[in-house]
């Protein structure tokens, strides 16, 4: 009670001073943030989701960055020069960049870095983000050994890197955490324990101070990152929010400064209680159906694109998702500078000519009341994904389609999937690593793992390869591109549905937590008032 | 009696056993493994990652490998939070659940009995009624649905506790989840309570007391009170074992960073390590508790003889 009444006394008396003087400066400045999500590790090259992402960036300082605008910007790097073939990135390290030991970072630890994301012996998830990068693939699948790979510090300051092929994106890909420097020394001394609060070494504008799984993860400002001095949050909570409804009342009783995710079926209640405080924006990702290509009667392009010309994806978008998401026509999602999307060639007419051509061509393919057309949607457990394929199930009727509706837990769905199990139609989604179509046409690719849909077209993966030797050549490449998923679209190799949005609840307190397509919101640049 | 405990705790290591090899035969024939996710990966990268926690060897190596592993008190690595250990998310978690199941059974135990009694002594009165009317809203309305109230009610009208959060373990923090976790048992407490004190007081030697010409407190307390408080002993014990192992329900919607969450959490990822290790720690639960209850037996009713 008496520790209690001294740190009440002790609080009163700081907050009295500070309000007398105004000069709250040696108050910390505190930003709880909440992640849907505790990450699944804080070890850069073992993590995969975004929820990881948020916070690595924070520790983390790769060879670039991105800004509170998700553009690219120099990060343990203060330049590059690119060969005139494309092939060999030169890195010039910041003078003074240190880790948060102190010790200097060196072009070393990225070679050490890049070469455990490949080793086979670490197990990364995200191991394939740097297949870009010479021999990357052959040391991670054990066809060469770590040394082959194509990155060598030319001195403690000068890195060089050599990737496979010209890769327009490869700056894009480089500010993915995979792509984040490790601490050897750390390693090598404290094995498994090195991400352990108190031990981890890291090089960004943030340290670890605590992490208790489920409840939060404790930053506290690196007063050696190289612009510490314009690092305004002295200390970042990440906060795992995994129950909406509740995340939405702590950030109304003020327990929560933000939040990246909302209950959508509240939407309507939400907009009027937080106003502008709720921001929702166009953000990297599709939500599609992948269709059995390569199976009667899904076979029949014909048939795929009547399917997808009768789907109402206005009311999905509004009815089932509440304007959480836009209604999508191809698979790249607007918002990638430079490219445009190749829209399905029904996306400008009206849903009733949508319908009645669909309905025609089921006619001429035979189908009919008589012969009904039977299709199985599978999806993963989720409120709206069920809706949707409920939504969809009941649009398809009158054209005569019988759909049934299977669901299956995540891993249950995804393993399924993965395994090239049998299914009509399931449910997918795709959010971007980088800002590059590249991240959403490469699924579909004959030999990609994400490509569920067994999509296997000789004249687009021709147009795919067109596109990559024009890698040089960035205009000309991104023009290659839309003409290959054109060829996609047109052949509805996967059905679009939908665009993601980003949902953020922000406080009018927060400033810059700018919004961008990409969701990225490095806390360096936020500030509180 | 001691004998006894002895035996019932050796009985104990080949139920466990039973269970332990039934849970992790079971959450194999589940379909999908701990690495399916909505970003596929490619046989390589797959097999990388498996390699790691040695998914790629023959089921019945890796369960020799987890049966020694657990002899020597090695639950292993968690797989979907890999820097954490089975053992260390128990040990930062399973306080946390214990502490707030333990407050929310005496808190129950302690209130309902206390109901039960009103109720008994008022049969069919308005004090009787009004106790039903608290126990059966108690144990039928849901725990998420008095959670989100508790937290619109306390927390957002009126700002006297947090929506959610451990914060550290503050009491002010402990409060929503106790009561949420203590009313559904209080309720059922209340009745057991209630039945059995009435059956109490019509027997025999209630009566031979009561003509004795004792006082209604000593009739209550001292005599009644025993023997109707066996029902509940039975009924305390797998509460324990259920309220000290977590809710999933309640330390989702409080934000709290207990254990009760892993038992959904980890199947439905197929985190099979982190399944096994609360399979066994549910499983030590319940025989210690059913085992406890056993010995209150003996304590409280002079009928029972365990030599």
């Amino acid at each position: 009670m008496h520790k209690f009444l001294r740190a009440t006394m002790l609080a009163t008396s700081l907050v009295v001073a500070g309000g007398a003087f105004m000069t709250p400066a040696f108050a910390e400045v505190v930003y709880n943030r909440g992640n849907s999500a505790d990450p699944e590790s804080l070890d850069p090259h073992k993590t995969s989701t975004v929820y990881e992402a948020h916070i690595l960036r924070d520790l983390f300082e790769g060879l670039v960055m991105q800004d509170q605008k998700a553009d690219v910007i120099p990060g343990a790097a203060e330049s590059w020069t690119v060969s005139d073939d494309g092939l060999v990135y030169t890195f010039k390290l910041r003078s003074g960049g240190v880790w948060s030991d102190g010790s200097p970072v060196t072009a070393e630890d990225f070679v050490y870095s890049f070469r455990r994301l490949e080793d086979p012996a670490t197990g990364a998830e995200y191991a394939s983000m740097l297949y870009v990068i010479k021999n990357g693939e052959e040391v991670n699948t054990g066809k060469a050994k770590p040394e082959e790979m194509g990155v060598k510090a030319i001195d403690a300051s000068t890195l060089e890197i050599t990737l496979k092929a010209p890769t327009p994106y490869f700056l894009e890909m480089l500010t993915h955490q995979s792509a984040y420097p490790v601490n050897k020394a750390a390693i090598d001394k404290l094995g498994a324990d090195w991400i352990k609060p108190g031990n981890l070494v890291s090089n960004g504008a943030y340290t670890l101070a605590e992490f208790v799984p489920n409840d939060h993860i404790k930053l506290t400002k690196n007063a050696k990152f190289h612009d510490a001095a314009n690092v305004k949050i002295d200390v970042v909570n990440y906060i795992p929010t995994e129950d909406r409804s509740t995340a939405m009342k702590r950030f109304e009783a003020g327990e929560l400064d933000s939040n990246d995710d909302i209950p959508t079926e509240q939407m309507a209640d939400l907009k009027a209680k937080f106003g502008d405080q709720l921001r929702i924006g166009a953000y990297l990702g599709t939500y599609y159906y992948a269709i059995k290509t390569d199976k009667a009667p899904w076979d029949n392009p014909k048939l795929r694109n009547a399917i997808s010309e009768a789907i109402d994806r206005d009311f999905l978008a509004e009815k089932v998702w509440q304007n959480s998401m836009i209604p999508g026509y191809s698979m790249v999602p607007p918002g990638i500078e430079g490219y445009s999307p190749a829209l399905a060639s029904f996306a400008e007419k009206s849903q009733i000519d949508r319908e009645e051509e669909a309905s025609k061509v089921l006619a001429e393919l035979g189908y009919g009341p008589d012969k009904p057309l039977k299709m199985e949607i599978r999806y993963n457990t989720s409120e709206n994904h069920k809706n949707t394929a409920v939504a969809i199930q009941e649009q398809l009727k009158p054209l005569g389609i019988e759909v049934s509706l299977l669901n299956t837990d995540t891993k249950t769905h995804y393993g399924h999937l993965e395994q090239k199990g049998d299914f009509d139609v399931a449910r997918a989604g795709w959010i971007a690593d980088y800002k590059d179509p590249e991240t959403f046409l490469g699924i579909s690719r004959k030999a990609s793992g994400n490509n569920y849909s067994n999509y296997n077209s000789p004249a687009y993966e021709a147009a795919m390869d067109k596109a990559a030797a024009a890698g040089g050549k960035p205009e000309e490449r991104l023009k290659l591109l839309s003409d290959a998923e054109r060829i996609l679209i047109d052949d509805v190799g996967q059905i679009p549905l939908l665009y993601y949005s980003y949902k953020n609840l922000v406080s009018s307190k927060l400033k810059g937590f700018d919004e961008n397509v990409m969701d990225v919101h490095p806390t360096r640049f936020v500030s509180k008032d | 009696m001691l004998l006894y405990v002895l035996r019932r705790l050796l009985t104990a290591i080949p139920t466990l056993f039973v269970i332990v090899t039934l849970a992790f035969f079971l959450m194999r024939v589940a379909p999908g493994g701990p690495f399916n996710q909505e970003r596929g990966l490619s046989p390589e990268i797959r097999a990388n990652l498996e390699a790691q926690f040695g998914l790629g060897d023959p089921l019945w190596l890796q369960y020799v490998n987890y049966l020694n592993n657990l002899l020597h008190g090695n639950f292993g690595p968690s797989y979907n939070l890999p820097d954490f250990t089975v053992t260390e998310l128990f040990a930062a978690g399973l306080p946390i659940s214990a502490q707030l199941g333990a407050s929310a059974l005496i808190l129950a135990l302690l209130l309902g009995s206390m109901l039960g009694i009103i109720a008994a002594l008022n049969q069919n009165k308005v004090g009787d009624y009004t106790v039903i009317a608290i126990a059966t809203a108690g144990s039928t309305i849901p725990t998420f649905v008095i959670a989100p109230v508790i937290q619109l009610v306390f927390g957002l009208t009126w700002h006297l506790l947090p929506i959610g959060g451990w914060g550290d373990g503050a009491l002010l923090n402990k409060i929503g989840p106790i009561l949420t976790l203590a009313l559904p048992q209080m309720a059922i407490v209340a009745r057991l309570m209630r039945g059995s004190m009435i059956e109490s007081l019509r027997s025999h030697h209630i009566r031979t007391a009561r003509a004795m010409g004792l006082s209604d407190w000593s009739v209550v307390v001292k005599h009644a009170l025993r023997g109707a408080v066996l029902p509940i002993v039975s009924f305390a014990g797998p509460a324990a074992a259920a309220l000290l192992t977590g809710s999933v329900i309640v330390e989702t919607i409080f934000s709290i960073p207990g254990v009760g969450r892993y038992f959904v959490e980890a199947a439905l990822n197929r985190d099979y390590t982190l399944v096994m290790g609360t399979v066994v720690v549910i499983a030590i639960f319940t025989i210690l508790f059913n085992l406890i209850v056993d010995i209150m037996y003996a304590v409280v009713d002079p009928r029972v003889r365990y030599d």
